[in-house]
C-alpha cells in the first residue's frame, strides 16, 4: 500500500514541473525560467569546478557536523532516558533549543568560530543534535520495563544490557530522530552558509542571485532539495526495515 | 489505577518525533528542577565567560546587565516592535491558510494530490535558500519579511493539519456514522475535535519555524529590529548586548510556545485539564 | 442451510419465529482474495439475544458491521423489519469494541450523542441520556470524562448511548473484550437484567463460548476462512435465578462443552 501511495505523489510533482515549464515559457512569473532551462543549467552546473568544490566543502561540513551530532546526541539521549537527574537537569534546555530560533545563534557562531568551515560545522551540529537527543531519549523511555527485567534476570551485564537490549529496543525512535536530525542538519548547513555567505553553496547562492542567474539559482535549489529528500528517503527505507519489530512491541 | 496514556502520544508516523518534542513533557516538570536547571546553566555560562573561553564570550552577568540597559533605554522594545510586525502577520496568515488548506487536503482527494507533495518537499527542504529570492520580488519591506515567515511556518502547519484529518480515529467516525451523523456533523463534531491536538502541535511547530524565519529575514534581507541589533552590536564588538538580544529572542520564542500549550490545555482540552 | 456438523448440536425445533433481521446470501471479499464471509443466510428473531460466535478470522465482526450498514457486502442483502439495509439506520444502534467514546466529551454528551446527531434539543436529549446513564449504573458520573472511568464504566457509557436512541436492534461488537474479567461478569449479569427491562433485539459478537452460552437465546457458530455458519444452538437456560447458579447449571455446562467440541477443529 505504501508503494502505491508514493506513485501519485511523484505524479503530482510531474504535473507541477509541467506547469512550471509553461509558466516559464510564457514568462508569467518574474525570476522563474522554464523548468527545462533549469535542468539544463543543473547539468552544466555539476560539471563546473566551482560547483564541485562548493559541494565538497558543503558535504564535508555537513558530514562532520552530523557525525558530531550523532556521536554526542545518541549517548546524551541514552543518559537522559536512563538517568533521572540528567533528564531533570538537561531536559528543559534540550527542549528549549530544539524549538528555538537557532538562526539567531549563527552570528554568535561566526564570531566564536570565524567565517569558515568551523562555523558551518557548528551550525549543522546545533540544528540537528537536539531532535536526536529527544528521540533517543523517547526511544529509551519507551522500552518495556519487562524487557529490561528479562535481561537482568538472565544475568545480563550492564554492557550487554545496553548493547543487546536497550539500543535495539530504542532503534526505531533513534532512526526517526536521525531522519529529522538530517533534515534539520541540511537546513543548518544552508542557513549557516547563507549567513556566512562566503563558503560553499552560500557563496554560490549569493553569486547567482546577485547576478540574476536565475537558471543556476533554481538548479542549485533543486540539487539541494533532491539531496535533502534523498537523505530522508534513505533513512526512511532503513526505518521500514526495523519497523517490523517496532510494530510488535 | 489511573494509567491513562493519551492516544496522541503514540501518534502519527513521520511527524511523531517532532510532535513528541512539542508535547507536554518538558514544561510540566517540578519547579525545583526547572530552577536548578536554570541555575546550573547560568553558572556554567558565568564561569565560561570569566575564564574566558573566547574574547567574544561575555559572562552571564554582563549579558544580563546589557539586557536591562537595553530594556530601559528602549532599544530592545523598539526593535521588538518592528520584528513582531512581520512575525505576527506571517503567523496569522500561515495559521489561517495552513489549517484551512491542510484540512481541505485531508478531506478532498484532488487537493491532497496537488498540494501535499509540494509541502512535503518544502518541509524537508532548506527553504531558507529562497529568502534572498523573496527580496528580489517583494523588496526589503514588511511584505518580504512576512513572506519569509510564511515560507518557514506554512509547510509544517499544512502538513500537520492534513495528517491530523487523515488519521482521525476511524472507530469514532464509524460511531458517528452508525448514529446517523452524515458528513457535516461528522466533520464538525468528530473529525475536527479529534484532529485538534495534532493541528495545534503543528501550529506550535509553525510558530517556532516563524521565529526562525523572521530572524533569518532580518539577518539576510535588511537589518531591522532584532536582526539589526544583532548585526549592529556584533560590528561594534558589544558582545554582551549582542548575546542579550539573541537570548531575548530565544526566550520570547520559548515563552510563546509554553503559553500556546498552556492555552490549549486550559481552553480546548477539558479531558486533559481535569484528569491530571 | 445447515452443514452436517450441526446435527450434533442440541437444536430444539427452531420455531419459524418473527425474524427482525433477515440475512440473505451475504458474502464479503476484501481486496482481491481475502474472503471474509461466504454466502451467509440467517434469520435473527425479534426480542431475542443472538450471539455470533467463532474464532478470530471467522468474519463475525464483519457480519455485524454489514448488518449495521457500516460495511458494504460484496453480495447479498440484509433486511431489518422488512426494509433493505443501505447504511446505518435509526432502528439499529451499535456498541463498539473499543468503546468509541469522544475523549473530549463528558459522559453526558457521549451518551446523548446519538440524539444530538438527530437534532434533538439539548434539554430534552440530556433528560433522556440521564435516564439511561442511571439505567447502566453510572448516575453521578454525568460530568466525568472517559479517561476518568475504568474500561467497564466506559463500555457502560457506550451501551447507554446505544440505548438512548431507542433503536429496536442493538448490535454489540465484542463489547466486553476490553474489560477485565470481574467487570465483565458484572456487566453480563447487568445485561441479562437489562434485557428483561428493555424489550429489544440484541445481536452480540463474541469469541467467548462461556459468554455466548451465558447470555444468548440463540448462538450462531461461525467457522473461519471463509466465514460460514457451521451450526446454530439454543442453550435454553433458565436465567430467572441467581446468576451464579446459571454457571453451575447442567445445561449451561453441556452447551459450553458441545460448542467447544464443534469449534476445536478450527483452532490451530
Amino acid at each position: 500500500m505504501k508503494a502505491f501511495n508514493r506513485i501519485p505523489i511523484m505524479a503530482s510533482l510531474l504535473v507541477w514541473a509541467v506547469l512550471w515549464e509553461i509558466a516559464g515559457r510564457l514568462e508569467l512569473i518574474f525570476l522563474l525560467p522554464p523548468f527545462t532551462d533549469v535542468l539544463a543549467a543543473a547539468y552544466d552546473l555539476v560539471q563546473t569546478p566551482t560547483w564541485q568544490a562548493a559541494t565538497i566543502t558543503t558535504l564535508r561540513a555537513f558530514l562532520i557536523g552530523m557525525t558530531l551530532s550523532i556521536v554526542i546526541g545518541i549517548p546524551l539521549g541514552f543518559l537522559m532516558g536512563r538517568v533521572k537527574i540528567a533528564d531533570d537537569l538537561l531536559g528543559m534546555w534540550v527542549n528549549v533549543f530544539s524549538s528555538a530560533p537557532l538562526s539567531a545563534l549563527v552570528p554568535v557562531l561566526m564570531i566564536l568560530f570565524g567565517f569558515g568551515e568551523r562555523t558551518i560545522v557548528a551550525a549543522v551540529f546545533l540544528f540537528s543534535v537536539w531532535i536526536i537527543v529527544l528521540d533517543t531519549r523517547a526511544g529509551v523511555l519507551h522500552i518495556s520495563p519487562s524487557l529490561i527485567e528479562m535481561a537482568r534476570s538472565y544475568g545480563a551485564s550492564r554492557r550487554a544490557l545496553y548493547g543487546k537490549i536497550v539500543l535495539w529496543a530504542a532503534l526505531p525512535e533513534i532512526l526517526a530522530g536521525l531522519r529529522l536530525g538530517l533534515i534539520r542538519g541540511v537546513k543548518g548547513v544552508v542557513i549557516g552558509q547563507l549567513l556566512v555567505a562566503i563558503v560553499g553553496y552560500g557563496a554560490l547562492f549569493e553569486t547567482f542571485s546577485r547576478n540574476f542567474r536565475m537558471a543556476q539559482f533554481w538548479a542549485l535549489t533543486i540539487i539541494l532539495l533532491a539531496f535533502a529528500m534523498l537523505v530522508a528517503a534513505l533513512i526512511e527505507r532503513f526505518e521500514r526495515k526495523v519497523e517490523y519489530y517496532a510494530g510488535a512491541r | 489505577m489511573h494509567v491513562d496514556i493519551p492516544r496522541e502520544a503514540t501518534g502519527l508516523v513521520p511527524l511523531a518525533g517532532q510532535r513528541r518534542k512539542a508535547a507536554a513533557r518538558p514544561f510540566d516538570r517540578p519547579l525545583f528542577w526547572r530552577l536548578l536547571s536554570i541555575a546550573v546553566f547560568v553558572l556554567i555560562w558565568e564561569i565560561a565567560g570569566r575564564v574566558p573561553v573566547s574574547y567574544a564570550f561575555p559572562t552571564f552577568s554582563a549579558t544580563a546587565v546589557a539586557f536591562f540597559e537595553m530594556m530601559v533605554s528602549g532599544e530592545l522594545p523598539k526593535a521588538y516592535l518592528s520584528t513582531l510586525q512581520p512575525l505576527v502577520l506571517g503567523l496569522v496568515l500561515s495559521t489561517v491558510l495552513g489549517i484551512g488548506l491542510g484540512i481541505l487536503c485531508g478531506l478532498w482527494r484532488p487537493g491532497e494530490f496537488m498540494a501535499i507533495p509540494i509541502f512535503v518537499v518544502l518541509q524537508a527542504a532548506p527553504v531558507a535558500a529562497f529568502i534572498p529570492l523573496v527580496t528580489f520580488v517583494y523588496g526589503i519591506g514588511l511584505a518580504a519579511k512576512t513572506l519569509a515567515v510564511m515560507l518557514l511556518a506554512l509547510p509544517v502547519i499544512v502538513l500537520n493539519s492534513y495528517k491530523a484529518v487523515r488519521n482521525v480515529n476511524a472507530s469514532l467516525l464509524d460511531m458517528s456514522r452508525s448514529f446517523l451523523g452524515n458528513r457535516r456533523p461528522s466533520i464538525v463534531k468528530i473529525m475536527l475535535p479529534d484532529a485538534s491536538p495534532v493541528i495545534l502541535a503543528g501550529l506550535r511547530l509553525g510558530v517556532a519555524a516563524g521565529f526562525v524565519g523572521v530572524v533569518l529575514a532580518e539577518l539576510l534581507i535588511t537589518p531591522t529590529g532584532i536582526g539589526d541589533l544583532i548585526t549592529y552590536h556584533r560590528s561594534r564588538a558589544d558582545y554582551a548586548e549582542m548575546y542579550a538580544t539573541i537570548a531575548s529572542i530565544i526566550a520570547l520564542s520559548t515563552v510563546t510556545l509554553i503559553a500556546l500549550q498552556w492555552a490549549e490545555v486550559r481552553f480546548l482540552r477539558p479531558e486533559k485539564r481535569s484528569g491530571a | 442451510m445447515m452443514p452436517p456438523a450441526a446435527t450434533r448440536l442440541s437444536r430444539p425445533e427452531l420455531v419459524p419465529d418473527d425474524a427482525i433481521v433477515e440475512i440473505r446470501g451475504i458474502s464479503k471479499t476484501y481486496g482481491a482474495d481475502v474472503e471474509a464471509l461466504r454466502d451467509i443466510d440467517l434469520d435473527l428473531p425479534r426480542g431475542k439475544l443472538t450471539s455470533l460466535l467463532g474464532p478470530s478470522g471467522c468474519g463475525k465482526t464483519t457480519l455485524l458491521k454489514i448488518v449495521a450498514g457500516l460495511v458494504k457486502p460484496t453480495a447479498g442483502t440484509i433486511r431489518v423489519d422488512g426494509r433493505i439495509v443501505d447504511g446505518p439506520g435509526p432502528e439499529r444502534a451499535f456498541v463498539f469494541q473499543d468503546f468509541a467514546l469522544m475523549p473530549w466529551a463528558t459522559v453526558m454528551r457521549n451518551t446523548a450523542f446519538g440524539l444530538e446527531l438527530r437534532g434533538m434539543a439539548r434539554a430534552k436529549r440530556e433528560e433522556i441520556a440521564k435516564r439511561y446513564i442511571a439505567e447502566v449504573g453510572l448516575s453521578g458520573f454525568e460530568n466525568k470524562y472517559p479517561h476518568e472511568l475504568s474500561g467497564g464504566m466506559r463500555q457502560r457509557v457506550g451501551l447507554a448511548r446505544a440505548l438512548a436512541v431507542d433503536a429496536e436492534v442493538l448490535l454489540l461488537d465484542e463489547p466486553f473484550s476490553a474489560v477485565d474479567e470481574q467487570n465483565r461478569r458484572k456487566f453480563q449479569e447487568d445485561l441479562i437484567r437489562l434485557r428483561t427491562v428493555q424489550k429489544k433485539t440484541f445481536i452480540f459478537v463474541t469469541h467467548s463460548i462461556e459468554e455466548a452460552v451465558y447470555l444468548s437465546d440463540r448462538i450462531v457458530l461461525l467457522s473461519p476462512r471463509p466465514g460460514r455458519i457451521s451450526g446454530i444452538i439454543e442453550p435454553n437456560i433458565d436465567r430467572t435465578g441467581n446468576p451464579d447458579e446459571i454457571r453451575r447449571d447442567r445445561r449451561y455446562l453441556d452447551a459450553v462443552e458441545e460448542i467447544w467440541q464443534g469449534l476445536r477443529e478450527y483452532v490451530d
